[in-house]
């Protein structure tokens, strides 16, 4: 058994792959768990979508990548809060014209570019983790550092934002600083989670390990330390499912994840189905069931 | 409040709490305040003044701009015309601000304690990047024990009732140690216990020379707990002390048609 987990480790490519899943499920769950006390999931979706175009154009210009994509991202979140702000559109509407127009500028320029200069757009929809790089470990640590060190620094600005922003912003706070530096802690985490899942699939890394956490734990901080572990243990494991029964990484990475959640769902103490009726757990499910049928 | 001089000093009590508050803290002036949602007007021409060391009411029917008053008031929503303290523009001073959102305009389901809400009281004062200080946790242990919450301290938010989650924002509130405090609606969906904690603790405060501003809407017996009152239908009806304001004929300019109010109260 030891032995079966040691051995994928002798490989360079699983030893990087494996540092850049811990890293960006850390990131990810930190920086998720602001989406879901928010309630903006969708935001998340949104900026993963539209670094596309970023990509495509550090690619031609042979700028970095990550950058290009950072600046696509935070450049969709002002066109989002723009088309807010000029019309009478809702937030939701906004969103979905932006990230999906960002995204299919992102699928024709790549498209195009992609034979002269050897990318695969499938890549960059999907992730390819085993492609990654010693650089891209570096730059990953990088962002993750960078990420951490906001989060801390901000903590508590930052949690009053995000439960009471009129009362935050009445007690005098920067809150559209505050807005905005949450839109580049997304960007960045997006960004440095596209060789793991891909732009399609990093929702649920942001999402899946606070929610999960969101059930068992009761204070911000709480949410991203579990989630955090949640998210460590879910890319630790994907990887190894990956590497032994050879299914894509990405999509392991987030099945496991998605297998915490449920397991949340169904024993957490305070909302588990299966906790609160204990002896009749099977009825219970049954009944919930019947409810959604209703 | 806008009222004639003649009328301040037909009331004696009124003139003691000026002469003794105003020594310590300056009236705010409200001049030509209007606030514009696109095609619609939602506050058109606000001219008031808030005395310190008066409990002061906004009241309104429905939609009548009550909240977005306060809220234009504190630069939350964009507005024209001027709000000045002393002399210089509200929206400068915040720090000494405290200004409680209704309650269902906050997510009660959110990963927090009582004690992280009424922490955040303190964000301000603690500033940038530096951790809560003693000084900061002995101010909202206070805050709590003064509010009847102190043993709710470790609970989550969510499983608070109505009343409680108000007291948190009370609690809140105090533990900025503000000059000025705002509160939107403060007795929706509270108990009796509740409702009388929220008003002797205005009474503190006024007492002590602070402007408490509060959006309301309930005309019943529990509007007798306020000094002036602002009448408000998108324009000012009136303002200024409550016997003055609450005549027949303000109230029908401010809802209309008949109302009912309790008639101990004017």
């Amino acid at each position: 058994m030891f032995q079966a987990l040691i051995e994928p480790l002798q490989y360079g490519f699983m030893q990087r792959s494996l540092v850049v899943a811990v890293l960006v499920g850390l990131v990810c769950a930190i920086v998720g768990s602001y989406l879901l006390v928010q309630r903006m999931a969708l935001l998340g979706d949104a900026i993963s979508h539209s670094v596309m175009p970023g990509l495509a154009i550090a690619f031609i210009l042979n700028l970095n990548i990550f950058v290009g994509a950072f600046v696509a991202g935070i450049l969709s979140t002002l066109l989002i809060a723009w088309i807010r702000v000029r019309s009478p559109l809702k937030e939701d509407a906004a969103m979905g014209i932006v990230f999906s127009s960002f995204f299919a500028l992102g699928i024709t320029l790549i498209t195009r570019i992609q034979k002269q200069n050897k990318i695969d757009l499938n890549h960059f929809l999907f992730g390819n983790i085993l492609s990654v790089t010693p650089r891209d470990v570096i730059d990953t640590a990088i962002i993750v550092a960078i990420v951490l060190v906001v989060v801390v620094l901000l903590y508590k600005e930052l949690l009053f934002y995000t439960f009471d922003p009129l009362g935050a912003q009445a007690a005098g706070l920067p809150v559209n600083l505050l807005n905005f530096g949450l839109m580049v802690l997304i960007a960045l985490a997006t960004v440095a989670s596209m060789k793991v899942v891909g732009v399609i699939l990093v929702l649920a890394l942001l999402i899946i390990p606070g929610a999960t956490a969101y059930l068992l734990v009761r204070r911000l901080y709480q949410v991203m330390a579990l989630g955090s572990a949640i998210a460590i243990m879910a890319s630790i494991s994907g990887m190894y499912l990956s590497y032994f029964y050879d299914l894509p990484s990405g999509p392991a990475i987030v099945l496991v994840t998605a297998a915490g959640f449920t397991l949340a769902l169904l024993f957490s103490p305070r909302y588990g189905i299966w906790v609160k009726s204990q002896n009749t757990a099977l009825p219970a499910l049954l009944q919930e069931i019947k409810q959604l049928l209703r | 409040m806008n009222y004639p001089r003649e009328f301040a000093q037909s009331l004696p009590n009124l003139a003691a709490t000026e002469s003794s508050a105003c020594a310590y803290l300056p009236p705010l002036r409200v001049a030509g305040l209007t606030v514009d949602y696109g095609e619609v007007t939602a506050l058109q021409d606000i001219h008031l003044t808030l005395q310190p060391g008066r409990l002061s009411g906004i009241f309104g029917p429905n939609g009548a701009g009550k909240s977005t008053l306060v809220k234009a008031m504190l630069g939350l929503v964009s507005a024209t015309g001027s709000v000045v303290w002393g002399d210089r523009p509200l929206t400068g001073q915040l720090d000494r601000v405290a200004y409680v959102p209704q309650r269902n305009q906050v997510d009660w389901l959110y990963p927090a304690t009582v004690w992280d809400v009424v922490m955040m009281g303190r964000v301000r004062k603690t500033g940038l990047f530096r951790r809560f200080s003693a000084t900061s946790r002995r101010v909202a242990r206070a805050a709590l024990d003064r509010v009847g919450i102190d043993h709710l301290r470790d609970r989550p938010i969510g499983e608070l009732s109505g009343g409680q989650q108000q007291r948190v924002f009370l609690a809140r509130a105090l533990a900025q140690e503000a000059d000025l405090f705002c509160f939107d609606e403060p007795f929706v969906g509270v108990d009796q216990k509740t409702q009388a904690v929220i008003f002797e603790v205005f009474q503190e405060l006024t007492q002590a020379g602070k402007l408490v501003l509060v959006v309301n809407h309930d005309l019943g017996e529990s509007i007798t707990h306020f000094d002036d009152l602002i009448l408000l239908n998108t324009e000012l009806v009136a303002s200024g002390p409550r016997p003055w304001v609450l005549t027949q004929e303000n109230l029908y300019r401010a809802y209309g048609g008949q109302v009912s109010f309790f008639r101990g109260a004017a």
